[in-house]
């Protein structure tokens, strides 16, 4: 059971304070990953679970054991690195193997663990091979395998994926989580990349300005976001915010009148795809319009303010014609003004 | 015009000229005077220093230096450096106290020590008063061979460490941080990280270090001058010796090529030993 409970976990670098009071407890076999912008803490948080980084408070437990002020080799954790950190004095086979000959297991095991890691991961061609004379597709590979070979209770991940290119970073993120839901280890994974966080997340924690801001699976997060920063933040177009005003029974926005929750101000928002092309709703004139393929989207002007609707390619759309397009009464979402919280409807 | 290829060659002229000038061409006449006599060639300047007397000791004496100083000096500065790395602060001012030794020439650094350790220096003294010895006792005495070595490599020691440290403390600010913390995750005590990981990546400083600190510890010459007078010979001192007392600059210029024989083949040695092959490079 390698469960990981962090509690109250405060981080400062002189008058910066990187982390404020982060509270989290992740599940046995559990694949979260801490996602959010550049400075965010979020690595910051990660390292501390490593113990590579002491809390300025708080604690961490895995497994139940208390670990705050233990080194990271006394925490069964095993971590991949975001540049990946092959030693490059040593072949592949003794990279995969360097924690294995750290316990000082036995000479078949380490043999039988590495070339098992190896197999996984693809790269048994390369065993003897030093990391000068791989691509980083293939160090990345090293560096996972290294990992696992190490069979932790806690497997730990920076930004894995973020060196690689497009197509490659597509090729190991499908790779990657085949070979950890085998594995059912305990995973963080850290990254800045939502597509990754949707797709290999049991839960995402999005973290934001060095706190926590929601913790939920991946469909929880994109269609109900905690806070109208997880709305703007997650989503490739990001969720639409109109403004809007209290009136007699509801709230007024762009013009309509839409039943809303009661709060003192209020901002109605809506994810491009949500939209449907109607004959009465919001009313903007078409500013770009960028072919995706699948879809387009389409980019207006409602009532002064960016507006971005995901249509379907076939409906033909003209620049400078105005659309009239409807909401999804039950995905509309609204956000308190002043804190930025979502409200209930 | 200058043609673009041939720009990088007329910038490395006046350095090439300038070294065959003043390195290549006394190289060349040393080297003539060891090996002719009166135009002819000969070797028997190569084999009058051989039957003199203060030869062997000569070379002895400054091989079992620089066996001593060269390690001492290297694990000394192997765990300076890895202090100073560790350092937050104020580790530009531990770096610039370390190496104020290096700013003394070794004479003056021969002189400082004589100063401690001779029957009337500093050592006696705070002995004396400190009670521990009844009467300044003379720690330099001409038969007393370990104290003369203990002093000269005392003096080394304290004197060019620096050199060291500060090939090393560059050396170490080169291997990424990660390297270190993949090491600490997978299990490495801080002493396996300091074998499995720091040495083999520093191993071209250690190289540089020990190329350079290596030749110089061969031409000890004014530290144990001021320290021993001529009860300590060294291959240097003999050198000196043949060239301005004996006046028979054929000898020296045969010792002088014995000395540029063996900082050759350490050097050799020293490529070969730490050097890192194509593929281990990152």
């Amino acid at each position: 059971m390698a469960t990981i409970s962090i509690k109250g976990v405060q981080k400062s670098y002189g008058t910066f304070t990187a982390l404020h009071g982060i509270d989290l407890e992740i599940a046995d076999q559990e694949f979260l990953v801490l996602l959010g912008a550049s400075g965010c803490g979020k690595t910051t948080l990660l390292r501390i679970v490593a113990g590579l980084n002491s809390p300025s408070r708080g604690s961490v437990k895995i497994g139940g054991n208390e670990v705050t002020h233990l080194p990271p080799r006394s925490r069964g954790i095993s971590m991949v690195f975001q540049n990946y950190a092959v030693f490059p004095h040593l072949t592949v086979f003794e990279n995969i193997a360097f924690g294995l000959r750290m316990q000082k297991l036995e000479k078949a095991e380490v043999e039988r663990r590495v070339r098992r890691c190896a197999g996984l991961m693809h790269i048994e061609g390369l065993l003897e091979r030093y990391s000068g004379q791989l691509s980083g597709g293939q160090r990345q590979r090293v560096a996972v395998a290294r990992a696992l070979a190490m069979e932790p209770s806690v497997l730990l991940m920076d930004e894995p994926l973020s060196n690689l290119d497009a197509l490659l970073r597509l090729e190991m993120r499908a790779e990657l989580k085949s070979v950890l839901q085998e594995s059912r280890t305990t995973t963080v994974y850290v990254t800045h990349d939502q597509v990754e966080a949707m797709s290999l997340a049991d839960r995402i924690a999005v973290m934001h300005g060095g706190h926590i801001v929601q913790v939920a699976t991946p469909i929880e997060v994109y269609r109900n976001p905690a806070t109208r920063f997880v709305g703007g933040f997650i989503g490739s177009p990001p969720m639409n915010f109109l403004p809007a005003e209290a009136v007699e029974g509801g709230w007024q926005v762009a013009g309509k009148r839409y039943e809303g929750p009661r709060a003192d101000g209020l901002e109605f928002g809506i994810r491009p795809e949500d939209l449907e092309p109607a004959e009465a709703g919001f009313a903007g004139e078409v500013r770009v319009i960028e072919p995706l393929g699948a879809h387009q989207l389409v980019t207006m002007n409602v009532a002064g303010q960016l507006f971005r609707a995901v249509l379907d390619s076939d409906r033909r759309v003209s620049l400078g014609e105005t659309l009239t397009l409807a909401p999804r009464p039950d995905r509309v979402r609204w956000f308190d003004t002043a804190s930025g919280l979502a409200v209930a409807a | 015009m200058i043609s673009k290829r041939a720009l990088p060659y007329l910038l490395l002229l006046p350095a090439t000229v300038f070294l065959i000038v003043f390195f290549v061409l006394p190289f060349l006449q040393v080297a003539w005077y060891a090996v002719t006599d009166d135009g002819g060639f000969t070797l028997q300047h190569f084999e009058t220093m051989r039957q003199d007397w203060k030869f062997m000791p000569a070379l002895t004496n400054t091989f079992l230096l620089v066996i001593i100083i060269v390690p001492i000096q290297i694990a000394l500065s192997l765990g300076m450096a890895s202090l100073v790395t560790k350092m937050k602060t104020g580790r530009e001012l531990v770096l610039y106290i370390w190496t104020i030794p290096l700013g003394i020439s070794d004479l003056a650094a021969g002189l400082i020590w004589l100063s401690i350790l001779d029957q009337t220096g500093f050592m006696n003294s705070v002995l004396f008063h400190l009670g521990v010895v009844d009467q300044p006792v003379n720690h330099l005495l001409y038969n007393d061979y370990p104290a003369l070595i203990a002093a000269v490599v005392l003096a080394e020691v304290w004197r060019s460490t620096a050199i060291v440290l500060v090939v090393l403390v560059a050396g170490m600010g080169l291997i990424p941080k990660e390297y270190g913390e993949a090491a600490e995750v997978f299990g490495a005590s801080p002493w396996k990280r300091f074998i499995k990981v720091t040495l083999p990546l520093l191993r071209p400083s250690l190289q540089t270090a020990l190329i350079l600190r290596t030749i110089l510890a061969f031409e000890v010459f004014a530290v144990a001058v001021a320290l021993t007078g001529t009860n300590l010979p060294v291959l240097m001192s003999e050198t000196f010796h043949w060239q301005f007392d004996l006046q028979d600059r054929h000898v020296a210029s045969a010792y002088a090529l014995v000395l540029l024989a063996v900082s050759i083949a350490f050097t050799l040695v020293y490529l070969r030993v730490l050097r890192v092959r194509e593929e281990e490079r990152a």
